[in-house]
């Protein structure tokens, strides 16, 4: 199984001190992150994609690009690429070369954002949003399986003998995931295409995750990929640790509290009661994690949102290390240890990673 | 030809904030005159309240969140899958009591299609009778639902003696809209429960 953090990138004031940091301090402070997040052990970072204020992270390749260089072996991912708004042509060419960069330790994640104005703002009309990640995301798939396309459809200018550049490395392309909330469309998406479905499952009850991804086992099953429990499933969580309960409870409150999404809302016991959010010792996060398999099956990828709500930086490493120390490692155990044979441990890798990994083991062993 | 057997649901919204309100107190009158006129069909009818008041921290909550807690969601869930509706609001500036308004925000825009609803309110003066007019039958035909031809409002002076001489006094209309709301519950057929629209033919 693979674990990981994924970040929306927003600038928010500490509302502990009122402190706001710059967008230069929140873009190095994701790199920060990201680099801690190899060091303590995670398999996966993955960065959001935002157009507006309070978020910074508009450029996810120069981003992942940047932390490839300084990393040797997590994967780089998206959570999410806006297939709605971008060029599917440019999301081709972007991932393809951040392949090559990163030495095949990528993918990305596939989502229609949750700002209205950015539809306009890129020249599109949200209304489509459906439609536009239906036929962007068939035109991509496209572009990295066939050298030479030729292509018309409704939202983008036609292809005519037009090749995406660089190929994907090796002649493969990155795995795909597709994110939705609420979209019964979106796993019929990721199930139609034999990709992974990814439920962000931070803001909505577990039950409603719970119906999205057995839709998205049934379909993929339907379309013929493998049994449903074969199905690639991504989950999100939100936690916050410390090694006792109440102090978690004490320090994460004001944030809770004054959170962009959820804030000025219902009491932090409300929400976490509702919805996947575990605010505890790590112990409390093992267990309830563990609760996530009862709700969706074995699963192959569970990505937790650590660096947000004007948490300052230092704390947000605490928080992995915390993770990455007394969490993950039982988690990984304890998954392994449920997963019958035949069901994926993990979203598939690349062969250049795979590889890679083989040589370090051949290497370590030697 | 045989009645059909299964009971008829009719769910009542009541945004009256006062404990006791005259908007509950409304609604239990109207609620009464349904009842008696489908009294005479043999049809079992279950009534279920849904006081607003109740969940007023829950509804603000669902408007921050993007999701109901358990109790707000059991509301929701009886007011769409109710035979008949009787929404009741105080009138607040000019118009339906904002509480009222953040309820019906949360239910999904084609919940409501087709459903019966009468429609109430309260108020200190007859001047404000018709926000029942201009607020509330916009705000019911925008979801759809089949709104009643009689709207009750009840100003103060309503239940004292017979208000105004020249209009029908609040039990006759009461008593109207109850007649109403009965015939269209009693002719509705039972509905196939709504089916999750296809997607698969996204990729066909």
């Amino acid at each position: 199984m693979q674990f990981g953090i994924f970040t929306v990138g927003d600038v928010t004031p500490d509302p502990t001190t009122g402190r706001t940091p710059s967008e230069h301090e929140r873009i190095k402070a994701t790199v920060a992150v990201a680099r801690k997040a190899e060091e303590v052990g995670l398999d996966v970072f993955a960065t959001g994609e935002h157009h507006n204020p309070p978020f910074v992270p508009s450029s996810p390749t120069t981003l992942l690009g940047h932390v490839a260089a300084l990393t040797e072996r997590i994967t780089l991912s998206t959570s999410t690429t806006l297939i709605t708004t971008n060029d599917p042509v440019k999301i081709a060419e972007d991932y393809a070369y951040l392949q090559h960069i990163a030495d095949g330790r990528v993918d990305l994640m596939m989502g229609r954002g949750n700002t209205g104005p950015v539809y306009p703002w890129f020249g599109q009309d949200i209304r489509q949003g459906i439609a536009l990640a239906v036929e962007n995301y068939a035109l991509l798939h496209r572009l990295w399986r066939e050298d030479v396309v030729d292509w018309e459809g409704k939202f983008r200018t036609p292809l005519q003998g037009f090749t995406a550049t660089p190929r994907p490395l090796d002649g493969v392309p990155p795995f795909v995931w597709h994110g939705s909330i609420r979209s019964p469309e979106i796993a019929e998406q990721a199930a139609y295409y034999g990709d992974g479905f990814f439920h962000n499952n931070i803001f909505w009850p577990m039950s409603h995750t719970q119906r999205m991804v057995e839709l998205y086992r049934q379909r993929y099953a339907h379309h013929g990929h493998g049994a449903p429990e074969q199905a690639i499933v991504g989950l999100g969580g939100q936690v916050f640790m410390r090694a006792n309960s109440q102090d978690a409870v004490r320090e994460f409150r004001p944030y809770f509290d004054n959170a962009p999404v959820y804030g000025h809302g219902p009491s932090l016991e409300d929400f976490t009661e509702q919805t996947p959010l575990t605010v505890g010792s790590p112990q409390q996060v093992i267990e309830r994690t563990l609760g996530f398999r009862d709700a969706v099956g074995d699963y192959q990828r569970q990505l937790f949102l650590m660096d947000h709500a004007g948490l300052p930086l230092k704390t947000v490493l605490e928080q992995l290390d915390i993770l990455g120390e007394q969490v993950v490692p039982v988690l990984r155990e304890e998954f392994a240890k449920l997963r019958p044979a035949g069901v994926p441990e993990a979203a598939p890798l690349h062969p250049a990673v795979l590889r890679q990994d083989s040589d370090h083991s051949t290497k370590e062993t030697s | 030809m045989t009645q059909p057997t299964r009971p008829l649901n009719l769910v009542v919204v009541s945004a009256g904030l006062g404990v006791p309100s005259s908007s509950r107190l409304l609604a239990d009158r109207i609620t009464e005159s349904v009842r008696r006129e489908l009294a005479g069909t043999g049809r079992e009818v279950r009534v279920r309240v849904v006081e607003l008041r109740d969940l007023a921290v829950a509804i603000a909550n669902n408007l921050v969140t993007g999701f109901p807690a358990p109790a707000l969601a059991d509301a929701v869930e009886a007011v769409t899958g109710a035979d008949g509706l009787i929404t009741v609001t105080p009138v607040f500036t000019a118009s339906y009591s904002g509480l009222f308004k953040s309820f019906f925000d949360l239910i999904e825009p084609d919940a409501l299609t087709g459903k019966p609803v009468l429609i109430a309110a309260t108020g200190g003066t007859a001047r404000h009778s018709l926000v029942l007019e201009h607020a509330l039958r916009p705000l019911f035909a925008y979801l759809r639902a089949l709104v009643l031809p009689t709207a009750v409002y009840a100003a103060s002076e309503d239940w004292g003696g017979t208000g105004d001489s020249m209009t029908a006094t609040l039990p006759d209309r009461i008593s109207r809209a109850g007649r109403e709301l009965a015939a269209l519950m009693g002719a509705q057929v039972a509905d196939e429960p709504r089916r999750a629209t296809a997607t698969a033919d996204l990729f066909a």
